[in-house]
């Protein structure tokens, strides 16, 4: 699916791939093209360079969306939202709390300010309550997501699931619930081995677990249907997943290794960006590199070794990302190119998203 | 001990492989220790399977092995007389709750591992390929953090040990890598600014990676260059000759601006290291690299 249709048409857009290879521009830019477009369109990015983030009025972390001025021929709107882990976390645990008091002491554990910071896959989980949170507010027709550039950004997808896995793990739930009497003998054995825990990693480390288990009593059967809802939305037919890389080697087999986690959750991949393509000057494959050699000491060595390094550099590219797109039946692909500088400003995204549509 | 620590995708894993290389081509035994399993250092030098918690020989003087939590965490238990808990607690999951009741347990771990690697003399230089950037802080911080957390017991004294392996400069500094490019250099600046304040670990030099080298003569037309050769060029020969030159200068002179910035925001050596055009990351490249960063510091 090219692009330019995915803008147009689709409600979510989810670009992923891994750290440093532009996706939070391209992100953007398919922001400002839905814009463009007609569309009511909003950005939400994770962790934006600092003067895309100016440019883009993200200079807090408010995680509410900003609204853009941009050019005012562009006949819809662009949005753009900074995610903010702990405070989205946090108005979810005050959704599914009971009564403020239990919200109140979650959000007071010791226990629950770690995991809100730090817990493998919580920005991920995050990131997609966010979004599912905007879509149901229907304020904007498409929404564009940047994840998290790490190699585990495809956590969102099991980070819900693995969530309410340690909300279940066994020992903590026998230690909140050690009154029936048909687990005191397994209890006995649990007593035990947290003191074991404990004399590891002193006492006051599992106290703080305990009482965490005990404070989220309850609440689990409201954030497992909320991440199974998520779940739904993402292999919902109005979301698209783009693929952003670079053509190094490495980022090119990160960019697989994406790929095939997605297809394992049987989502597809509709289109691939890759940025930072390097220009190719030859127009036809001629040897540069044979030439220089002929051409040994005369004032034509030097270019023809230059027109070679490049010649060469496009073509290992171009093979990367060949055995890539071989393996993603049916995905566009589009190239940009090298961009001499970074993009910071509403008139570079547009040059960009020239490039993501042409 | 050296720490090679970098955002993804600025070549920290092919820096490290150079960096023991050429410790290695030096008369030293290297070892590179891989923090959690990316598979860069076994490939860099051209092995098809994956390292391992055991370590093996890549290259001449230069042996490699990878440290994943849940491995120091078992060895860790299993020294301290607890072999049994060691699988209960993983096939649990209640370490995964003890590492998020003490975020840092995992990585400080991973360190007192490290530290004991350093303590036992098991190589003349021992470089670690940390996690990427924002990570690396976190990773190196963790036992500042676990200091507040735990009061006392075993974690803690590891957690001091890690303290001061990581504040001694003669035992151990930190190796920076990054691109000549805007985002990059804003954020490999950040990086060692939270480093030296939050870890209080020293800095030795930022590796600078994926420069153009300089070639001589690209200044010349290539109409007139050929005309002084002697040689007929094809149609369009000479603009993509003349494209490809400019291409180059004009990239040239962003990179040499990036460096400069970098060196009036960070005071700190730079080992500037070539773009590869020619081909992959492999054992013949790693030499370049090592044979680059050797010339780097010989010119300091």
């Amino acid at each position: 699916m090219s692009l330019a249709s995915l803008t147009a048409d689709r409600a979510i857009v989810v670009c992923c791939g891994s750290g440093g290879v532009g996706k939070t521009t391209t992100a953007a830019a398919l922001a400002v093209e839905g814009a463009r477009r007609g569309r009511r369109a909003c950005v939400v990015t994770i962790d934006p360079a600092k003067r895309l983030a100016d440019a883009l009025g993200l200079d807090s972390l408010t995680n509410t969306a900003g609204r853009i001025d941009v050019d005012p021929s562009w006949p819809g709107e662009l949005w753009a939202l900074m995610l903010d882990t702990k405070s989205t976390f946090d108005a979810l645990v005050s959704r599914y709390a009971g009564e403020p008091e239990q919200a109140a002491r979650i959000l007071d554990n010791r226990m629950y300010r770690n995991i809100a910071g730090a817990l493998s896959g919580t920005q991920e989980y995050m990131a997609m309550e966010k979004l599912f949170e905007l879509h149901d507010e229907g304020r904007f027709d498409l929404i564009v997501i940047d994840t998290p550039p790490t190699r585990n950004a495809l956590d969102f997808l099991d980070a819900p699931r693995r969530l309410t896995r340690f909300l279940d793990n066994r020992w903590f739930r026998i230690v909140v619930m050690p009154t029936r009497a048909y687990l005191k003998a397994v209890s006995v054995a649990t007593q035990a081995f947290l003191r074991t825990v404990s004399r590891v990693v002193g006492n006051q480390v599992v106290s703080d677990a305990v009482a965490f288990f005990q404070a989220f009593e309850g609440m689990e059967e409201g954030f497992r249907n909320r991440a199974q809802a998520v779940l739904e939305l993402l292999s919902d037919d109005n979301t698209a997943f783009v693929l952003v890389a670079a053509p190094r080697r490495d980022a090119i087999e990160e960019a697989a290794f994406f790929a095939d986690r997605l297809r394992e959750s049987n989502i597809d991949v509709e289109a691939l960006v890759v940025n930072r393509v390097h220009p190719r000057f030859e127009v036809e494959r001629s040897g540069a590199r044979e030439r220089a050699r002929t051409l040994h000491g005369t004032p034509l060595e030097p270019l023809y070794e230059n027109l070679a390094d490049f010649s060469e550099i496009a073509e290992r590219e171009e093979a990367n990302f060949a055995d890539l797109t071989g393996r993603l039946d049916g995905a566009s692909v589009t190239r940009v190119p090298f961009l001499a500088d970074d993009i910071h400003d509403l008139d570079g995204l547009v040059t960009v998203a020239g490039y993501l549509m042409s | 001990m050296i720490i090679v620590a970098g955002k993804g995708g600025v070549g920290k894993t092919t820096v490290s492989a150079a960096l023991a290389r050429m410790a290695a081509r030096a008369g030293l035994q290297a070892l590179i220790v891989e923090i959690e399993g990316k598979s860069g250092i076994g490939n860099a030098f051209g092995r098809t399977t994956p390292l391992d918690y055991h370590e093996a020989v890549v290259a001449d003087g230069v042996r490699a092995r990878t440290l994943t939590p849940d491995d120091a965490l078992v060895e860790y238990l299993e020294a301290h007389g607890m072999r049994r808990i060691s699988k209960r607690l993983l096939s649990s999951g209640a370490i995964d709750v003890v590492a998020t009741a003490a975020p840092g347990i995992k990585d400080i771990l991973v360190l007192g591992k490290v530290k004991q690697l350093e303590r036992d003399q098991v190589a003349d230089l021992i470089v670690v390929d940390a996690p990427a950037a924002g990570h690396a802080v976190t990773f190196l911080a963790s036992a500042h953090g676990l200091l507040d957390a735990v009061q006392m017991g075993p974690i803690r004294s590891q957690a001091q040990d890690v303290i001061d392996l990581l504040t001694d400069s003669s035992r151990c500094q930190v190796l920076l890598v990054t691109l000549p490019e805007e985002t990059p250099v804003n954020e490999v600046v950040e990086t060692a600014f939270q480093l030296e304040d939050r870890v209080g670990v020293s800095l030795s030099a930022v590796a600078v990676n994926g420069i153009y080298s300089h070639i001589d003569g690209l200044d010349v037309d290539p109409e007139t260059a050929a005309a002084d050769a002697g040689v007929f060029l094809r149609p369009h020969e000479a603009e993509s000759l003349r494209n490809a030159a400019a291409f180059r200068g004009h990239r040239q002179g962003l990179q040499a601006d990036q460096a400069e910035r970098l060196a009036k925001a960070l005071p700190l050596p730079q080992l500037p290291l070539p773009f590869l055009f020619s081909s992959e990351v492999g054992p013949a490249q790693i030499d370049v690299l090592a044979d680059a960063l050797a010339a780097g510091i010989e010119a300091l």
